[in-house]
């Protein structure tokens, strides 16, 4: 039990997969200039990233060990996600279109976002259990929604300020990615298991 | 033979949720219809909300569901309107065009400011600031918004801090005159036909002859020197109706403010000036 806390807390706060880990920075980027799109990619990737990490989990101990395959693992859980993904899709489409108009055009979106497959593999990797990986898939994805929402706050701040005209844009985004991120750093080694 | 493994384990995985998905996609399928596609192709895509939807793809389904009017696209005009209705097989009455207009002429030159604004830029945020810089209430701030909100880069900022309207890319939406804090922006119809009194102050004639140059002062000469009876009063502003108007320009000589102009001249003078300030 202290474990699996300690796990939520290290992979929302001190080990953030965008912030501290450079992990899915396209749609960190991509899909923070308003709230409420961020608040909708946000919830699609925790839903993606626990569903998916309980998979490949399974995939990986009752398939790839046993027939001594661990070398796949990479390819099949490619294959595992993008196939979960676009399951999950239809199926939402059917029973429920609300969830399905919330999430959107966000749902593809993270077929191929990078944090999703980095979760699937270091789960493996790190030994987990299966509850300590369904943990840390929800811990991983809740660090990931938190920093799209700090940083669509501070965009839509930073829309009405004065930047200079050399800075505007792109620019002033990954400057201010890179101070958050710094920022975040203050949280480095006060947690581990 | 650990290659065949590997082979027969990817294969089988891959086979698994080719499966499961062509399964899903029996079992879940969504009977949609194939209007909603060809309407969304038919609509301009600009997603402006004119049509009272949230954006295109809401306002074909509306259509699909017999909500809407096959006619509500007002950007799109009576080639979308006619396209709809071919795709639904029904007739439909054309939509009557109309543009955007920026009621106001009180420039940097012509108007008076209360004081120098050094906020944010924006619209929204200058009139909230005790209520815009400039001395008159319902003039143009000049800062924009409208500008921003055109999704058919139709307004342009003048030389002198009036939007003008680009009617030939105006479509008539209204999003600019939403985004206006001061109502400036009204929809009129397309063409240049008619006089306008170019103005949207409510003040007495007093209050506006000490804050602007150019702006109705609700006098009446136009309302008794029109033999259309076009133009009558809306508190103390002059208003003419398009409709009546038959542009004979007798209001212009009788305005001593110089607030109505005929619709063709409206963009002239601003540009005029550039010329003449660049020279």
């Amino acid at each position: 039990m202290e474990k699996l806390i300690s796990i939520l807390f290290i992979y929302i706060l001190v080990d953030n997969f965008v912030l501290q880990r450079f992990f899915g920075i396209c749609p960190f980027l991509g899909v923070s200039r308003k709230m409420e799109t961020a608040m909708g990619m946000g919830m699609a990737v925790v839903f993606v990233i626990t569903l998916s990490t309980l998979v490949t989990w399974l995939v990986h101990y009752y398939i790839l060990v046993p027939l001594g395959l661990e070398f796949l693992q990479l390819v099949t859980f490619i294959l595992v996600i993008a196939g979960l993904v676009q399951l999950v899709e239809t199926f939402l489409r059917k029973t429920s279109p609300t969830l399905y108009q919330g999430l959107g055009i966000y749902l593809p979106l993270i077929t191929t976002n990078c944090a999703v497959l980095a979760v699937a593999l270091l789960a493996v990797r790190q030994d987990f259990s299966l509850l300590e990986s369904v943990v840390f898939g929800i811990a991983a994805s809740l660090g990931f929604w938190m920093a799209l929402v700090i940083m669509s706050g501070i965009r839509e701040r930073l829309d009405l300020a004065k930047v200079p005209a050399s800075l505007q844009g792109t620019a002033i985004t990954l400057i201010t990615a890179g101070i958050l991120s710094l920022a975040f750093m203050g949280f480095r080694g006060m947690l581990s298991f | 033979m650990q290659i065949l493994f590997a082979v027969i384990a990817l294969g089988g995985v891959g086979a698994f949720f080719g499966l499961l998905l062509g399964l899903a996609a029996r079992f879940f399928a969504v009977p949609t219809d194939s209007r909603i596609e060809a309407i969304r192709e038919a609509l301009p895509g600009a997603n402006c909300g004119a049509c009272a939807y949230a954006g295109c793809n809401q306002y074909a389904e509306a259509i699909i569901e017999e909500r809407a009017p096959l006619n509500g696209c007002i950007p799109g005009g009576a080639m979308t309107a006619e396209a709809i209705a071919a795709i639904m097989g029904e007739e439909v009455d054309a939509v009557e065009p109309v543009v955007a207009a920026v009621f106001c002429r009180g420039d940097q030159r012509h108007a008076r400011d209360l004081f120098t604004y050094h906020g944010i830029l924006d619209c929204d945020y200058a009139q909230q600031f005790h209520g815009g810089f400039k001395a008159c209430p319902d003039g143009c701030l000049g800062l924009g918004n409208c500008v921003r909100a055109c999704p058919f880069e139709a307004i342009s900022m003048g030389p002198r801090g009036l939007p003008l309207v680009d009617q030939s890319a105006c479509t008539g939406c209204g999003l600019c005159a939403e985004a206006c804090p001061r109502d400036i922006i009204r929809l009129v119809p397309q063409g240049d036909q008619g006089h306008l009194v170019w103005c949207s102050s409510q003040q007495r004639g007093k209050t506006v002859t000490r804050s602007c140059e150019v702006g109705c002062t609700g006098c009446r000469a136009c309302v008794r020197a029109c033999p259309q009876e076009a133009i009558s009063m809306e508190g103390y502003l002059a208003v003419i109706d398009l409709q009546k108007c038959d542009d004979c320009g007798l209001c212009v000589e009788k305005c001593r403010f110089g607030s109505i102009l005929p619709r063709r001249e409206s963009a002239a003078p601003a540009a005029a000036e550039s010329e003449a300030a660049s020279a």
